[in-house]
């Protein structure tokens, strides 16, 4: 299915508004729209609403062989999916543009940046590490898919817990979440990506643009940081010329936003934990709004069963009064492993195949009998004669191949 | 012999309208199952795909891990049935329409929580349907016991697990998914707690469309 198309008047409205440093949505230039945090009750599974925008991040690990390159370190594992639930333009399968440049950001911001301690990942040198996978879905793009997707990568790998293992020589014991706690991954520092707008050639900037301003915008300034001000990566793309002064200062709002953002993050992270250290509700089905004219949520109750037994009894009682299949005779177990189906009866399978025989035996003489085909046991037979006039040459050439197989026959022989 | 039934269907809600994108979306809670589902269309279709009569119907689930398996293409082709059966799509031939379904907790029941969803999307997209459905799986455990809207827990206890869909009108069985073995008696027993308690699911579905509409009315 095709993205709906932005009319002209459109883009110009939005560009105009840009100017007049006005946003759509109401907002100011350096905003971003709300961000909402929320974890499944699986460890690792987060989602993240960043305006419309919805982001689910959910991180898995497993125990594979190392590379060999680096045998005491774990590996990280990214997949962003575009889902086309997220936009009409998004096609299952493909890969996209967009979906390469958004999964290599994701990798360089936070693969590249070592935020996650991969030594501690090492389970037995050379032999068997932790893969961390996190698996990132976009189910709602209205813009801005990166930051929103950083977000909920780093706050789903904080989130994550993996098995506690004991080593015993080369014995490896992973201890399932009820036997023994399961441990955090060591998470040095938590790099976040605020996305720049550019319009005009970089006369106008804003920040955290949604679907409509990244269709007209002309370039895009992605900078990831930590909160410790630390860059962690920079990208710009849409082909703007961006002045020294100009990046600083993005750098410079950045560096806020980021701020805010892990505060957010750390915050809802001790909710979460909160919640499920004093055994309280935790998970999505606790944070869908109630108060919501949309939404409606109804409490465990018990069906009533009354009369579901004689219902059931009244159609089986319908059916059997039709009479039974026949019985198939319950196989004879001579010995255990073997079986046998009817025992004392007569095989016709012989006598079927004298009979076999015997049509076979009439079809050869038919056969034999007929003009066009000629049947016999010589191998030089294969050459079909199709044009009588021109039997000479041919004639030839099979009893030159008579001399070749000569030998052959011979040695086949002996 | 009388079965032992355990008819408790844990804490279900849903919420519709929830992604800006689709042109219906809802999710759906039942215990700690969560399902979202968005729903395209009717929009155009690719040639390749058109049929002249009726609408193309496209179900996708996406699971939370990895890629699509042969698991979630069979889902996808129960839960693709059910709808084509319900859905008027006649009225909008060479159309497409897409399903796209999101697993976001896994906790027993997710087929039925799929179908649920999938009904809550197509109701909240305003497509025509002639009746509307709803999943309900049992499971028989190794005392005989029926447990509707299983947890996992469950299900791993269970030797048998039905999943049916039921249609709103005359409460028949649209599609049903069987795993484990169970005699006749009890999938007959299986089939009259589904349809009980699809009433439940149904009254569920009128409620949340009441309240949703109840400022306009």
């Amino acid at each position: 299915m095709k993205d709906t198309p932005l009319s002209n008047c459109e883009r110009q409205f939005l560009l105009k508004a840009v100017e007049e440093k006005k946003r759509v949505d109401g907002r100011q230039t350096y905003d971003y729209r709300n961000i909402k945090i929320t974890f499944g009750t699986e460890y690792g599974c987060c989602i993240v609403d960043l305006g419309k925008t919805r982001i689910l991040a959910q991180v898995s690990c497993e125990l594979v062989p190392p590379k060999d390159s680096r045998p005491t370190e774990g590996i990280l594992f990214f997949n962003l999916e575009l889902s086309p639930m997220a936009s009409p333009a998004f096609e299952l399968g493909r890969q996209s543009e967009l979906l390469v440049k958004l999964n290599r950001q994701l990798e360089r911001c936070l693969r590249n940046s070592k935020c996650i301690d991969t030594e501690s990942l090492c389970v037995i040198s050379g032999e068997k590490v932790w893969q961390i996978r996190v698996d990132v879905h976009v189910l709602n793009h209205d813009g801005n898919l990166m930051d929103a997707a950083s977000i909920a990568a780093i706050a789903a790998l904080s989130h994550f817990r993996r098995p506690e293992v004991a080593i015993q020589g080369r014995d490896i014991t992973v201890f399932t979440p009820e036997e023994r706690d399961p441990i955090p991954l060591s998470i040095y520092h938590m790099p976040i990506c605020v996305s720049f707008a550019f319009f005009q050639q970089g006369t106008y900037l804003l920040v955290d643009p949604c679907e409509r301003e990244e269709r007209v915008m002309d370039g895009l300034l992605v900078i990831a940081m930590n909160k410790h001000r630390e860059i962690c990566s920079i990208q710009s793309s849409g082909g703007i010329m961006l002045l020294k002064e100009q990046v600083l200062r993005c750098s410079k709002i950045a560096s806020v936003k980021v701020s805010e953002i892990t505060e957010l993050i750390n915050k809802a992270l001790d909710n979460d934990k909160r919640a499920r250290k004093e055994g309280g509700k935790f998970g999505f089905a606790e944070s869908m709004p109630k108060e919501r004219i949309t939404a409606l949520k109804k409490d465990e109750a018990p069906v009533e069963m009354t009369d579901v037994q004689d219902t059931a009894n009244e159609i089986i009682s319908r059916t059997e009064a039709q009479p039974d299949i026949v019985k198939v005779p319950s196989p004879v177990v001579p010995a255990p492993g073997t079986g046998q189906v009817g025992e004392g009866l007569l095989n016709t399978w012989g006598l079927e195949e004298e009979e076999d025989e015997e049509e076979e035996q009439h079809e050869k003489e038919e056969m034999s009998t007929g003009e066009v085909m000629v049947l016999s046991d010589s191998e030089e037979d294969d050459v079909v004669i199709l044009n009588p006039d021109a039997n000479k040459p041919k004639r030839l050439e099979g009893g030159s191949k008579k001399g070749v197989e000569a030998p052959k026959k011979q040695k086949t022989s002996h | 012999m009388e079965v032992e039934l355990c008819p408790i269907l844990r804490s279900f809600g849903s919420e519709q309208n929830v992604l800006s994108r689709p042109d219906g979306s809802a999710s759906f809670v039942q215990g700690d199952t969560s399902v979202l589902a968005g729903v395209y269309g009717p929009a155009e279709v690719k040639v390749s795909k058109e049929i002249y009569d009726r609408a193309t119907l496209e179900v996708v689930i996406q699971p939370k891990v990895g890629l699509p398996s042969v698991r979630e293409r069979a889902r996808e082709q129960c839960i693709r049935e059910t709808c084509e059966a319900a859905l008027l799509s006649t009225l909008h031939p060479r159309s497409s329409l897409t399903l796209i379904l999101q697993v976001v907790h896994d906790d027993g029941s997710l087929l039925a929580c799929y179908l649920n969803a999938a009904c809550m999307a197509l109701i909240d997209a305003g497509l025509p349907m002639s009746s509307l459905f709803c999943g309900i799986t049992c499971a028989i455990n190794t005392e005989g016991q029926i447990i509707t809207d299983p947890s996992v827990q469950q299900e791993k206890e269970s030797r048998a697990l039905l999943t049916f869909a039921i249609d709103s009108v005359e409460r028949k069985v649209m599609m049903s998914s069987t795993k484990g073995s169970f005699s006749v008696k009890e999938l007959q027993q299986c089939i009259a707690v589904s349809q009980k308690a699809s009433e439940e699911i149904f009254q569920f579905y009128r409620d949340s469309v009441k309240r949703r509409y109840s400022k306009i009315m």
